[in-house]
């Protein structure tokens, strides 16, 4: 699975961890995050992420 | 033809005000004395637009001011040297406090190339038109020389947005910090060490709680870039200059940006007939222990800056609402929803109000901190109307509660 990588302000959202906090288990692959999901530092949408190289 | 801007009876005075930092390399920013509402900040001592003008073989401004103050800085620099003679302007920021003014003075320029990173080429070419600007991308580690210097681009991004950047004069160990370590604070001085240090600490804590405290983490990230870096000065683009106490500085900043709890409490509340009023002293009477800071603020006779400046270092707050129309009061409202957006880390706290008939103050004030992810101490403290001799003694148990856990904390 890829980590994505916010293009604002650069925090990795990575899918081994997911994001517990916010009800996101673990290996819960970038795609298959909710619309609604947010950058948990800057707050922009899915559409600011990219794939990390 | 360029306008001139050295205006005569203004000379002298400009001249005293051009401190130099390293040889040609000078302030040129603008004081403002007056502003005190700073997009909802109570800047209480005004605010500096810092701007540095850089002469070597090529000439180099760092950052701008605000508007409308661009003629004052463009007359700063014309005591100095020729407008013609400027060969770069760096924006390391692009938030109309240090960019506003950019229009007027790449206009006032004819040989000036914008040095920026891609962020703030995006967020500028949002702010207005910037056709017919000579621009120049960078990014981390890129240099731009201007003779016997060199400036160094470091990107800090959310530093305190997406595009803030640094730029450091390997050459001067200077580093130009945009926002970061800055003060709102107006004086004739520009030097921190011109002043008193508890004075610039707790406007530097003030700025930094109110501006900085979302960015722990990107914060941390370079404060680490910094330790690999030799600098013998700060030069931010509000307030003063920092050429003493760096050490002291960094390590203030590592604190802030860990969420590193001090032995305080607060006890923050809004009232209608004292009630919510009678609640908090008596919290606060218990949570008056050795060795904790303990403050009382009343939300209205208190401003959200100060709350927030306050709020930085507390372990664990103790925050009260009468019940109005079902719910809190409004100002306390705003509080809880400003300081939600600053995303403080790690505090515990509790709830206390009042109420008469309907519910709803103290429980939406424990909702709220709950949101924020606080450590819960207990329920919400409640009182109908007045509070009892029995409610007070249990406020006086909830107050040396929250000053225990402030000692476990810090
Ligand atoms: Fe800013
Ligand atoms: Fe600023
Ligand atoms: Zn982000």
């Amino acid at each position: 699975m890829k980590k994505y990588i916010c293009n604002v302000c650069e925090w990795v959202y990575d899918p081994e961890v997911g994001l517990p906090e916010e009800g996101i288990e673990p290996g819960t692959p970038f795609e298959d995050l909710p619309d609604d999901f947010v950058c948990p530092e800057c707050g922009v949408g899915k559409d600011e992420f990219s794939p990390e190289e | 033809m360029v306008q001139s801007y050295a205006l005569s009876g203004q000379k002298e005075l400009n001249k005293s005000m051009n401190t130099e930092l390293r040889k040609n390399i000078t302030w040129v920013g603008y004081i403002d004395w007056t502003v005190r509402d700073f997009h909802g900040y109570t800047a209480e001592r005004g605010t500096t637009y810092n701007a540095y003008l850089i002469q070597d073989d090529k000439t180099a401004l760092v950052d701008t001011v605000k508007a409308p103050f661009g003629h004052r800085l463009l007359q700063n620099i014309s005591n100095l040297t020729s407008l013609n003679s400027i060969d770069y302007v760096v924006c390391n920021h692009a938030e109309p406090d240090h960019a506003g003014a950019l229009p007027e003075i790449m206009a006032a320029l004819p040989n000036a190339t914008l040095v920026l990173d891609q962020k703030c080429m995006d967020a500028l070419s949002e702010h207005g038109d910037m056709s017919g600007w000579r621009t120049k991308i960078v990014k981390t580690g890129d240099t731009v020389t201007l003779g016997n210097r060199t400036l160094r681009f470091i990107e800090t991004p959310m530093v305190h947005w997406p595009e803030s950047m640094f730029t450091l004069v390997p050459e001067e160990k200077l580093l130009f910090s945009m926002d970061a370590f800055g003060q709102h604070y107006a004086s004739t001085q520009r030097f921190a060490d011109e002043i008193s240090l508890g004075t610039v600490m707790n406007e530097t804590r003030a700025y930094y709680a109110n501006i900085l405290m979302p960015y722990g983490k990107q914060i941390a990230k370079v404060l680490k870039q910094m330790d690999t870096i030799d600098i013998e000065m700060i030069a931010p683009s509000h307030g003063l200059i920092w050429r003493t106490h760096i050490a002291e500085l960094l390590e203030a900043y590592g604190n802030w940006a860990a969420h590193q709890p001090k032995r305080k409490i607060l006890v923050i509340y809004d009232t209608m007939w004292e009630s919510t009023g009678e609640m908090a002293r008596a919290i606060l009477e218990g949570a008056s222990l050795n060795d904790v800071d303990a403050q009382l603020i009343h939300v209205r006779s208190s401003n959200l800056t100060h709350i927030a400046t306050e709020s930085l270092e507390a372990a664990a707050i103790a925050f009260g609402s009468s019940t109005l129309n079902n719910g809190m009061m409004p100002m306390a409202a705003a509080v809880m929803t400003y300081l939600k957006g600053l995303r403080p880390q790690g505090k515990a706290g509790f709830s206390f109000g009042s109420f008469g008939w309907g519910r709803g103050g103290p429980e939406a004030v424990h909702d709220f901190m709950e949101s924020m992810k606080w450590e819960m101490l207990r329920e919400p403290l409640k009182s109908k109307y007045r509070p009892s001799s029995e409610i007070l003694d249990e406020c006086r148990n909830a107050g040396r509660m929250l000053a225990e856990k402030a000692k476990e904390m810090a």
